[in-house]
This record gives structure tokens, C-alpha cells and sequence, in this order.
């Protein structure tokens, strides 16, 4: 077997202990060796945001990020968001707002709106829309989901 | 269909809390032990004979479990071809690995299997391809012409699919009339692009000699009916799974080399083989899109009154005819719908389908119908603007009238009501229309491109068995299945024939059975996209899912009822014409007796001896199925205007406002069918200024990664206003029209239109799409050097 490298992560809170090749990618990492399938794969180059995640609170490409940069870190997938019946504020309004088809996207994006209320104020339709430029959807035409995002309370505790 | 507490309403969707939690399970999440990966090496030759192919190393390779070409897997499947009754057909058989030859960049040549898919690619790399490189064949219209070298040896010529419809005379109308105008336009190529790229495990169990196929596709019944024969499986011991599906938009309605491949790999090696196609396979050999070329010409009366339309169709369909659409099933529709919903007495359409070293064209979202729109409408506009007319009038003296339907158009289509006038007035008050030429006007004054764009339309969907969803297609397309169960505690199991990849079908399936029946939502389950849950179906596509699955699941609540009926009769011990049914019970007519569902149910199955055995002998299973044709299809329609604005230094196009007015008949949801237009327009969208897939002269493919194929981003997309007027229901059951394609039909002209609008004052007509910035600044740049000239 090629060199591998022993690394440390807490994924959603619980902590991981993995030997890995150095070019096993985070999203492959999450996907096939934790099992952890919520992380979706669109285009391993980055452009399309279906794999972000949150990394040390930051919206991070999963596609475009090693298993081994991730040694140390926190991560939280849409497995660690909130579950059916207990939804985050941002499953809720996707929810409510209709806001995915198929689907594929929404990790990513749900990843993207955590990160982006967070950080940026988010007041006009506009900058929500430039927010969410880094995610493709191809059912949505993006309008429901930049409705649920502009319907979240920013003020609310505790959005992820 | 009878509006009930859920039919009509904006129900939240019950696959959302899968969706939004990870809880989904997409192909490529499913995990059966042992399941090995494929990778394949791909053709870097657009046209070449393959000389040899050396697998030595790659087999040497760690983690390599076999290494297969297309000698391998000889005799393994019976040939699959897309037959058509069509004349002049000339049809192409799959090639599952390319033997011989190979016709286009992206077409797999090997196949790895391995441990995993990083083993398996490291292998794909050490296949050594020899190849004598043949003259490439990219140009559609030169490929057409006699002297071409030929894709296919043996064949007559490149020209696949020819096809011709005539009404009238259009010499007569086109030599008469003061006013003609005509242009060469051109649509580029394009992909679908679901976000989730395709995806297909089989695995074979060979102690039951079972093969269970898991797809991501739109048409699992289509894959495993071509499969069973392919493979030589029997049916009921070959099962196609379609879970949840990442986006198709037609581009998982076509059986494709890979899933064939799978199956005979998993047979080989008596397990578990998956293929995950990457992005960039994905843009290499996904069925893709629109290509054509069409010469078209319009004559107008000084009215405005359009008297002939003619228009002749180069379509460039890739080097296969796709199973099992064939290769007509783009350009072929572009003629069929050119016409559109208007009158028009005299009219002429040719079509060649052309091969080139191009993958496979498909069909995609509104197949034929955006090409179609774009061409119209743009003469429309073209020759309002000749006349001096408003485009808006123009179209109301020349669409369909609400006393002329059915209208039978100059194709041979047959228009059943549908509010195409209403429509168009109701889209221009939405968008205050007088107004906004004021507006636009001011705008111009002060040197500001704005431009207003309309494209009014009408399409087929939910077409029944009396029309093949593709010309002269031998399989059938007009029927579905629902097949009802009601188990002991009077819960009913809906299972379907027409699958759902992301659209909301579930939700909108489970609120007509629960409307049907009068039961609450939460007691209605719906199973769907597993070819074991009914003897036969087709999948979802051509805007057929909700007229298709609402309409058998109609019948079936019926058929359910009727059972429910007579299993009441025995245990009431009333006669069946005294027992109603209705809010989840059956009671008899005096009001004295009631049995809930779950009643009735737990009696009927679990009390020994409360019905009659003959009656239980006879009446069976508390289930029922039910199919539903259609027979022809139902006509959809909508007016879409879009306002523009052109950024000359920038040389950047915004779409500052959108507004639909659709007639889609009965809504089950509302927000579902908003969410397929918004979608639908995005795309559109995208056709119309971004999306291309670009070949060099040489067939090298330049465009295979996101960075290069442009898709819209948030910022691309304006804010949509629907609007769906009260209008007349169509005949069908459930009075539902499909709204699935809708989106992407009108936006593709509505957007030319725009900017051919905003480009006016400087005599630019926007001819071909999309109107990229490059583009743009092609036609500004021209447009500087005529007026310095004059």
C-alpha cells in the first residue's frame, strides 16, 4: 500500500482517527472512508460548490481540499446541520421556501448560507445573490433559495 | 379533478427532509460489499482506427481486477439499435467500448476495474492506444454533402435522419408579399449538466442469477426493457433502480454505453461494479444538445399577417442515433414545432439530421421546441420591426384564436383550448407593456440599451400512445401504471411507472391519492423509480410525469374504491349501491353504519370469518392497478417577456426583468410548478448567453470542464414573476397540462429578443445563440465599422 499518513479530524462532533494517502481527497474522505455520503461531488474542480462544507467555520471546497489538510480540524457536513423533524433555521427555510429539487446542490448550499450569514450582512437581494454565486443549481433558478435566505433571521442564535 | 384539501395547494415536500439532511441516497451512496470501480480510457481522437490497444501494465497495475476492451465483451450483448419507422433512417448500432474505429473525444475505448476508483484510474492511464487517425468530420453542413468522408462505413452518407413537412404553397406565398424577412440562425451545442453527473452499479447475484441495475436515470422501465433483451436476462429476475436522482433534463432519458457495460462487468465478475462519471466525462459524453443551423424565411402581409414560413434544418446529432430516441429526436421536432401557435397557411420544413464526431445528440429540455421558439419568434420580431409594428400586436393578429381550436397546425399538430391569447395579454399587463416602451424609450433617448423581448409558444405534453414521444419510435411512450395497496391499518401504498429526478413528483403524487381517496397525506406512501414496483413502466420526460401519474393514480383510487365498496358490503351487510365512500369511510346510505378505512381494513384482513370466504376469495388483495393513456397529448402554452439591459463598454447583458403567464391547466402545487419554470428560465437563460460546448475544427472538444461551460450563477438569474391565469381545463383526467420544459421553450427567444431589442438602434438582430460577451462584442464591433463607413 502507498505511504499514508495518520490524521485527526472531528467531523459533526465526533472525532476521527484515519490512516490516508496523502492525495485522498477530504470529499472522498468523508464519503468513502467515514461513510459520511450527505457531502456531494459536482465537478472535483471546484467550480460548482456542491461539496462545501464548513471547516474551522469557514465554507471550504471539499473537492479541492486533501484529507490531510483537514488533520486538526472541525468539520461539520449537512449531516451535522440538524435532522428531520429537528431542522436548522436554514433546513427550515429551505423547506419552507422550497427552496431544492433535487437536491444535489443543497449541501453545499446549506453550507454556503451558514457561512455567508455569518460573515456578510446579507441586506439586499443582490448581495445574497452574489453570496451564492460560488453554488450552481440547475432546478431552482435560484429564486426560492435566495427567497429562504433572505427569510432567515440573521439575528437568531445558533444557525448552523 | 375535484379540488381537494391537498390538489391546488402549496404542500411542502415530503422529499425535502431527506434532501436537506443528507439522509438522500443517490446512486453513488449506495454501499454493497465489494463493489468495484470502473475507469475508463477515453478517445483523444475525434476519428482514428484503432490499431492496437496494449493493457499490460494496466493490468500490472495495483488493484486491478480485469482490464477490458471491446474484443472482451464480444458477444456478451446482443446489439442495441434505435430503430424508427422513418424513411430514409439510417440507424447506428451502440458501441459499448469502441471496436475498430472510434467517432468522437470521450468515447470509452477501456475499461478498469479496480478496488476503488483512484487504483482504477491510476490504471486507465497505463492503456496504451495505438491509432491511424481518419479525416475528422465536425462540420454538420459539410458532412451533409456527398464528397464527405464517411463516420459510419457502408452508409449512404452522413445524413441520418431526413424529414419534411409541407402545407400550401410556399412559393406562392413567399413570391406574393410585399414584406419578407429571413436569416441563417444558428444554436450552438449544449449539455443538460444535472449537478449530479451520471451514475450506474451493478451488481449480479449469482446464486439467483438476479442482476439489480442501480441508474441514475429518468427512464429506469426504458433501460431494463432494452437491457433485458440486450443482456439476454429474464425480466422478472433483472431489476433497474433509479433512488434519488440528481438532475436529468434529459439527459438520463437515453440508454447509455456505460450502463450495459456495468451489467456485463458484474456478470464477468459475479459481484458489485459501479461507474461515477466525473465532471469532465459528463461534458465529453452526456447526450447533448440543440446544434442546429436553420435557413429560415418569413412573408408578411403589410398587416402583419404572416403568410408562409419555410425553414431548412441542419442538425448536427453526434456520431450515434441515440437509443432510443434516434437521431431525430431534436432537429426533427424543430420543424414539427416551428409553426407554433400560430396561423400559418403555407409552410415548408426540411430536416438532415447530420453525423459528426460529436457525442450523441438527445433530448433535453423542450427538445426541438427552444430551437423552434427562437427561430420564430425572432422573425416575428424581425419583421414587426420591417412593418414598423409593435411586436406585441403582431403577435396577437396572427396567434391562434380562442374559437379556432382544436387548431391543427401547419406541421400536422393538433392544438386542443388553451389560453395561448390569453397568455399573451395577461404576460404584457403583468409587465405593465405600454408602460415599459415608454420606459424604454426614455432609456434610448438617454443612450441606455434596454430591450423587451417576447416569446409566446405552445408544445405537446403528456402525449399518449397515439404519438411517439420521437418520430417513428417503436417502443411506447403514452401509457404509466399506479398500482394501490391498503394495508391492515388502511395506510395505501402508491407505487409508479414515472420516476421523479428532483422535480417533486412524490409530494405531488401523494396529494392527488390523498385527494382521491379522502385520506390524510401522511397515510399515503408513493414508491417510484424501482422497476420491481410495477409489471411495467417508462420513466419521466416530455412534461409527462404529472399528467402521466396523476391520471393512472386517478383511475386507481377509482378502481381501490370501488373494492372498498364491495368489501364494506360484505361487513356492513349492506347492499353496494346503499354504501358511499368519501373523507376516509365508507357509510352506508341511512347514515346507521361507518367503517373508517382502517376499520374496514383491520377487519377485512385480520378478523377471521368477517367476510365471507367466497367474497374474500374473489375480491382479493385490497389493491388494485390501473394504467392511463392519454391517446394524444394536451397542449401547454405560455408568453414569456423579458426586459434587458446591453453594458456596451462592458459589452455585458443584464436581465433586469422576467414575467410568465403559462396556462399548465390544473396545478397539484403550486410552488413545484414555479420551481420548474424558475429552473426551466435558468437554463433557458443559460442557452441563450452562456452555455456552449465548443469543438475545434479538428473535433478536439474545448469546453470539458465548469470553467470553460459556462452555467448561470445567482447573479445570472433576475427575480421571475409567474402567473398562472384561470383558464378553461383541458380534457384529460385531472385537467392537468405538463409544465416541465416550459421554462426553457420561451426563455432562449424571449432573451434574443431582448438584446436583438436593446441592439436595434444599431441595426443588430441577434441571429445566433448564446450571446456571449464575445459574441457581443463581435456584433458591437461590426456595428462601429458600418456606421463609420456610411
Amino acid at each position: 500500500m502507498a505511504f499514508e499518513k495518520r490524521i485527526r479530524v472531528t467531523v459533526n462532533g465526533r472525532a476521527f482517527e484515519r490512516s490516508v494517502e496523502p492525495r485522498l481527497l477530504l470529499s472522498d474522505f468523508l464519503r468513502e472512508t467515514l461513510d459520511l455520503t450527505g457531502t456531494h461531488v459536482g465537478c472535483e474542480h471546484g467550480v460548482c460548490g456542491a461539496c462545501t462544507l464548513l471547516m474551522n467555520g469557514d465554507s471550504v471546497r471539499s473537492c479541492l481540499t486533501l484529507a490531510v489538510q483537514a488533520d486538526g480540524a472541525e468539520i461539520i457536513t449537512v449531516e451535522g446541520h440538524g435532522k428531520a423533524g429537528e431542522f436548522s433555521p436554514a433546513q427550515e427555510a429551505f423547506h419552507a421556501c422550497h427552496a431544492l429539487q433535487c437536491g444535489f446542490c443543497t449541501p453545499g448550499m446549506l453550507a454556503t448560507v451558514v457561512d455567508a450569514l455569518r460573515k456578510l450582512p446579507l441586506d439586499s437581494e443582490a448581495e445574497v445573490r452574489e453570496a451564492l454565486a460560488g453554488n450552481l443549481c440547475r432546478c431552482t433558478g435560484y429564486q426560492h433559495i435566495v427567497d429562504a435566505v433572505l427569510t432567515i433571521n440573521t439575528k437568531e442564535e445558533g444557525i448552523s | 379533478m375535484p379540488e381537494g384539501r391537498y390538489v391546488g395547494a402549496p404542500i411542502k415536500r415530503r422529499e425535502d427532509a431527506r434532501l436537506l439532511t443528507g439522509e438522500s441516497r443517490f446512486v453513488d451512496d449506495i454501499r454493497i460489499a465489494g463493489t468495484k470501480s470502473v475507469a475508463f480510457r477515453r478517445s483523444d481522437h475525434a476519428h482514428a482506427r484503432i490499431v492496437s490497444i496494449n493493457t499490460d501494465a494496466a493490468k500490472q497495475s495495483p488493484g486491478v481486477v480485469g482490464v477490458f476492451t471491446a474484443a472482451d465483451i464480444e458477444g456478451d450483448a446482443r446489439p442495441i439499435i434505435a430503430s424508427s419507422r422513418m424513411a430514409n433512417y439510417q440507424p447506428t448500432p451502440m458501441q459499448i467500448l469502441a471496436k475498430d474505429k472510434v467517432r468522437f473525444v470521450g468515447e470509452a475505448v477501456v475499461a478498469v476495474v479496480a478496488e476503488n476508483r483512484y487504483l482504477a484510474e491510476d490504471a486507465a492511464e497505463l492503456v496504451e492506444i495505438d491509432y491511424e487517425p481518419l479525416a475528422p468530420v465536425t462540420d454538420a453542413e459539410a458532412a451533409a454533402r456527398p464528397d464527405s468522408p464517411l463516420l459510419h462505413d457502408g452508409f449512404a452518407s452522413n445524413v441520418l435522419v431526413e424529414r419534411e413537412f409541407k402545407r400550401g404553397d410556399v412559393v406562392e406565398a413567399l413570391w406574393r408579399p410585399p414584406v419578407k424577412v429571413k436569416a441563417r440562425f444558428r444554436v450552438h451545442r449544449k449539455t443538460p449538466l444535472a449537478l449530479e453527473s451520471r451514475v450506474c452499479l451493478a451488481e449480479f447475484q449469482a446464486a439467483k442469477s438476479h442482476m439489480t441495475l442501480y441508474t441514475s436515470s429518468q427512464v429506469p422501465g426504458i433501460i431494463k426493457d432494452a437491457l433485458v433483451k440486450a443482456l439476454d436476462i429474464p425480466g422478472s429476475h433483472f431489476r433497474v433502480v433509479a433512488p434519488d436522482v440528481g438532475g436529468g433534463f434529459g439527459g438520463k432519458t437515453s440508454l447509455y454505453p456505460e450502463e450495459a457495460l456495468v451489467c456485463i462487468l458484474a456478470r464477468k465478475i459475479r459481484g458489485a461494479v459501479k461507474w461515477c462519471s466525473d465532471r469532465s466525462e459528463d461534458l465529453l459524453a452526456t447526450s447533448q444538445a440543440f446544434d442546429e443551423i436553420v435557413d429560415a424565411e418569413m412573408s408578411v402581409d403589410e398587416a402583419g399577417r404572416i403568410l408562409g414560413v419555410t425553414a431548412e434544418v441542419i442538425g448536427d446529432v453526434g456520431a450515434y442515433s441515440i437509443y432510443p430516441w434516434t437521431a431525430g429526436i431534436e432537429p426533427v421536432q424543430v420543424i414539427s414545432f416551428l409553426p407554433g401557435p400560430y396561423r400559418i397557411e403555407h409552410y415548408h420544413g426540411r430536416v438532415r439530421g447530420v453525423a459528426t464526431c460529436k457525442p450523441p445528440m438527445g433530448p433535453y429540455r423542450g427538445v426541438g421546441r427552444p430551437v423552434a421558439t427562437f427561430v420564430m419568434e425572432r422573425l416575428i420580431d424581425m419583421a414587426a420591426r420591417k412593418l414598423g409594428l409593435d411586436a406585441l400586436q403582431m403577435r396577437l393578429t396572427n396567434i391562434v384564436q380562442p374559437h379556432e381550436f382544436p387548431y391543427k397546425t401547419a406541421s400536422g399538430m393538433r392544438w386542443d383550448k388553451a389560453g395561448f391569447v390569453e397568455c399573451l395579454k395577461d404576460a404584457a399587463e403583468a409587465i405593465e407593456y405600454a408602460a415599459l416602451r415608454e420606459t424604454q424609450a426614455k432609456a434610448h433617448a438617454e443612450g441606455r440599451m434596454l430591450g423587451i423581448g417576447i416569446a409566446t409558444f405552445a408544445e405537446l405534453t403528456g402525449i399518449g400512445s397515439r404519438l411517439s414521444a420521437s418520430p417513428g419510435m417503436p417502443i411506447n411512450t403514452g401509457t404509466e401504471t399506479a398500482h394501490l395497496s391498503m394495508d391492515a391499518t388502511g395506510g395505501v401504498t402508491a407505487r409508479f411507472g414515472v420516476t421523479c429526478y428532483g422535480q417533486g413528483l412524490e409530494t405531488a403524487l401523494a396529494q392527488v391519492v390523498a385527494d382521491e381517496m379522502g385520506m390524510l397525506i401522511e397515510d399515503v406512501r408513493i414508491i417510484q423509480g424501482d422497476t420491481d414496483a410495477v409489471g411495467h413502466g417508462v420513466g419521466a420526460f416530455a412534461s409527462r410525469g404529472a399528467v402521466m401519474g396523476a391520471g393512472a393514480a386517478m383511475l386507481a383510487c377509482e378502481a381501490l374504491k370501488e373494492k372498498l365498496v364491495k368489501a364494506a358490503s360484505a361487513l356492513l351487510n349492506a347492499p353496494e349501491d346503499e354504501i358511499s365512500v368519501g373523507q376516509g369511510a365508507l357509510t352506508t346510505r341511512d347514515g346507521e353504519s361507518a367503517l373508517t378505512y382502517s376499520e374496514l381494513a383491520e377487519r377485512y384482513y385480520s378478523h377471521m370469518g368477517a367476510v365471507p370466504l367466497e367474497i374474500k376469495n374473489a375480491l382479493g388483495e385490497l389493491s388494485v392497478s390501473r394504467m392511463y393513456d392519454p391517446e394524444w397529448g394536451t397542449t401547454s402554452c405560455a408568453t414569456h417577456i423579458a426586459v434587458v439591459e446591453v453594458e456596451r463598454e462592458a459589452c455585458k447583458i443584464k436581465v433586469l426583468q422576467y414575467v410568465v403567464s403559462d396556462d399548465c391547466g390544473q396545478m397539484i402545487n403550486p410552488l413545484i410548478v414555479d420551481g420548474q419554470l424558475h429552473g426551466g428560465i435558468a437554463q433557458g437563460i443559460g442557452a441563450a448567453l452562456f452555455e456552449e460546448l465548443a469543438y475545434d475544427d479538428d473535433g478536439q472538444h474545448l469546453s470539458a470542464s465548469l470553467v470553460d461551460y459556462v452555467v448561470p450563477s445567482a447573479s445570472d438569474v433576475p427575480r421571475m414573476a409567474m402567473r398562472h391565469p384561470e383558464l378553461e381545463k383541458p380534457e384529460n383526467l385531472g385537467g392537468i397540462r405538463g409544465i416541465g420544459e416550459n421554462g426553457t421553450i420561451g426563455a432562449v427567444a424571449a432573451i434574443a429578443n431582448a438584446v436583438s431589442d436593446a441592439l436595434a438602434p444599431l441595426g443588430i438582430e441577434v441571429t445566433e445563440v448564446p450571446t456571449t460577451p464575445e459574441r457581443l462584442f463581435r456584433m458591437l464591433d461590426a456595428s462601429k465599422k458600418e456606421m463609420s463607413n456610411i
